[in-house]
């Protein structure tokens, strides 16, 4: 007995019960809630670009997204999307304001470390992963796309 | 009518998000990630365009778009100079997205001091 808890590989079978069942409906519902509202709001800028500066229906979501960041990057300087992001999870993870978070949070922790080697080298830590597997997967699927049309 | 569909369908997004968290406990690098590529196999199928016609900033918001973008981007070279085009047009959509990005998270960086 005490042989099978100290083995290592029932190791994660063992801590299964001793760790805290998460809420999942509650936690679906915290998530879809502030991940709505920013959508909501994102919607609310983008008809404010295609109202007031005449951007068309396909551009208006690249001053959106830019509109988006640089809001999320002033609330994480505050501290404050911190905040939002322990109470709804995925909700602020999930819209490309987690993206400009987990960047701007990523080279405040490492400002202690220099400018260079701190900020500049820690920046794309966390948004780095997206960034290469969204590039790796475009340039797949534009080559299977490319293929298909040259065979076709 | 267009905000309630945005919230409906952004919100539905990262359900999915949160989901993943939860059940598979995944970190939240790994869901980005993968809704990343989702994005892109979307769009690779036509699927996307749809969504975004039908819930606005509801699709566009949400991080599976910048897979979208990725794509469009490259496809919209591709179909003037063939598979040279891809590597040459995949980041001109989603330019404005990660230069805005480093631009003001190093401008933050500077200025303010790491909060808790």
């Amino acid at each position: 007995m005490a042989n099978s808890l100290n083995d290592q590989e029932q190791y994660s079978k063992n801590i299964k019960s001793y760790q805290p069942k998460p809420p999942y409906v509650f936690n679906a519902i915290k998530a879809f809630i502030v991940g709505g509202f920013i959508c909501m709001f994102g919607q609310s800028v983008q008809n404010f670009y295609i109202n007031v500066f005449d951007f068309s229906k396909e551009n208006a979501g690249n001053p959106t997204v830019a509109t988006l960041i640089l809001i999320a990057a002033l609330l994480t300087a505050f501290g404050w999307y911190d905040k939002i992001g322990q109470f709804s999870g995925a909700g602020s993870a999930v819209p490309v304001t987690g993206f400009a978070n987990s960047i701007t949070s990523a080279a405040l922790e490492h400002k202690s470390e220099g400018i260079v080697l701190g900020i500049a080298t820690n920046m794309f830590k966390l948004a780095g992963s997206v960034i290469v597997f969204g590039t790796v997967a475009a340039y797949i699927v534009g080559m299977v796309r490319m293929l298909f049309k040259a065979l076709i | 009518m267009e905000y309630l569909i945005a919230f409906a369908v952004g919100g539905g997004i990262c359900v999915i998000g949160q989901l993943l968290l939860d059940i598979f406990k995944l970190t939240p690098a790994h869901v980005m990630s993968s809704f990343v590529v989702t994005g892109a196999v979307l769009d690779g199928f036509g699927i996307y365009d749809r969504l975004i016609e039908f819930a606005g900033a509801g699709a566009t918001v949400p991080i599976t778009s910048f897979g979208h973008s990725l794509l469009h981007g490259a496809m919209q070279q591709g179909e003037e100079h063939g598979f040279i085009g891809i590597a040459m047009g995949i980041f001109q959509l989603t330019s404005a997205g990660i230069s805005s990005a480093i631009v003001f998270g190093f401008i933050i960086a500077i200025l303010f001091k790491p909060k808790g």
